[in-house]
C-alpha cells in the first residue's frame, strides 16, 4: 500500500513531504519515545506520535521511515516541515487521537492483506 | 579512513547530523546495509547522549577493511555506576529533555543491542567514553 493511498483511506492531510507519496508502507508502529522508535521500528513503516520536533525527522530518516503521522491536531515546528520537505518523508496530519488512527491503520493494513490472499 | 565530528552539548536541533552523514557515507561506500542500520542506531544513541547529558564531545569515526569503530568522547558529568545506566528504563534526563520523548533509558541498552561491541569508560566531573565496534557483515 501506498502512503497516498493510506492517506486517502484515513483521510489524513499532509503538512510536507509530498514528494514521499508514492512510497510503499510496509506496516506501522506507534511510540511517543524517540529511543524506542529508534530501536524497535522497521524501515518502511508508517509512525505514528505525538511529537513534534524536528529530531523525529532526523530518527525517520536514519530508520527510513515512511512516513510520520501526527495525532490530534498538533502542529510540527517549522525546521520539522523543512527536514520532511528535504528527505521526502511526508508528514501527515489527523484531528483522531492515536488509538483511534492506529485502529484504523491496522485495519486498513489487514483487509488488503485479506484481499491479496483471496486474488 | 578516519572522520571527526563535534557534537554540541544541550543543541537539540543538530542531533543526529554526524550519524546521518556517517550513513549517507557507507551507502556511497556500498557497506552492507544490514550493517549500516545497526551502527547507525548505536551511534545515534551515543550521539544523543552527549547532547543530553554533556556539554560538548566529539565522534571519531575509523573505517576499516572488516569494521567500524566509532569512539565518543566528551566533557560532561560522567557516569557514576555505569552497570546502572545500562539498565533499560533507567534515566537521568531532565523534564524538558523527556517532554521531547528522550529520556525513556533505551539508549544505551539499543547500543548494545545493535553494535557487536560497546565499551563505556567514564570519570565522574570529567566526561565519558563510549566506543562501539560493528563488523561487517556480521
Ligand atoms: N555521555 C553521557 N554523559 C553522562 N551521562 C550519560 C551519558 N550517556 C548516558 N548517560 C547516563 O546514562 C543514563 C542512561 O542512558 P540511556 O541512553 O540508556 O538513557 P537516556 O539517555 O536517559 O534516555 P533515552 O536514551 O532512552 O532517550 C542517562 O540518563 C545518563 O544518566
Ligand atoms: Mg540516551
Amino acid at each position: 500500500m501506498t502512503i497516498e493511498e493510506i492517506k486517502n483511506k484515513l483521510d489524513l492531510s499532509v503538512f510536507s513531504g509530498q514528494d514521499g507519496l508514492s512510497k510503499t508502507a510496509t506496516g506501522g508502529y506507534v511510540s511517543d519515545l524517540l529511543s524506542d522508535v529508534m530501536g524497535n521500528a522497521k524501515e518502511g513503516q508508517v509512525w505514528i506520535t505525538l511529537q513534534t520536533h524536528k529530531n523525529i525527522m532526523a530518527i525517520a530518516s536514519l530508520k527510513d521511515i515512511a512516513a510520520i503521522i501526527i495525532v490530534k491536531d498538533l502542529q510540527p515546528s517549522e525546521e520539522t516541515i523543512e527536514f520532511s520537505n528535504k528527505e521526502n518523508i511526508p508528514l501527515l496530519s489527523t484531528s483522531k487521537s492515536a488509538f483511534e488512527i492506529t485502529g484504523q491503520l491496522y485495519e486498513t493494513f489487514m483487509f488488503a492483506k485479506s484481499t491479496q490472499e483471496n486474488d | 579512513m578516519n572522520i571527526k565530528f563535534d557534537i554540541e552539548g544541550g543543541n537539540f536541533s543538530s542531533a543526529g547530523l554526524a550519524s546521518s552523514e556517517v550513513k549517507r557515507l557507507l551507502k556511497q561506500l556500498n557497506i552492507d546495509i544490514k550493517t549500516i542500520k545497526r551502527l547507525v542506531v548505536a551511534m545515534y544513541e551515543a550521539e544523543v547522549n552527549i547532547v543530553a547529558h554533556a556539554y560538548q564531545g566529539e565522534a571519531d569515526v575509523e573505517i576499516n577493511e572488516d569494521h567500524i569503530k566509532v569512539v565518543f568522547t566528551d566533557h560532561g558529568p560522567g557516569i557514576d555506576d555505569i552497570d546502572l545506566a545500562m539498565q533499560k528504563g533507567y534515566s537521568t534526563a531532565s523534564e524538558q529533555v523527556r517532554e521531547m520523548g528522550f529520556g525513556a533509558g533505551m539508549g544505551l541498552p539499543n547500543i548494545k543491542s545493535h553494535a557487536d561491541k560497546l565499551n563505556i569508560t567514564s570519570e565522574v566531573g570529567k566526561g565519558t567514553r563510549v566506543e562501539i565496534i560493528c563488523y561487517l557483515n556480521a
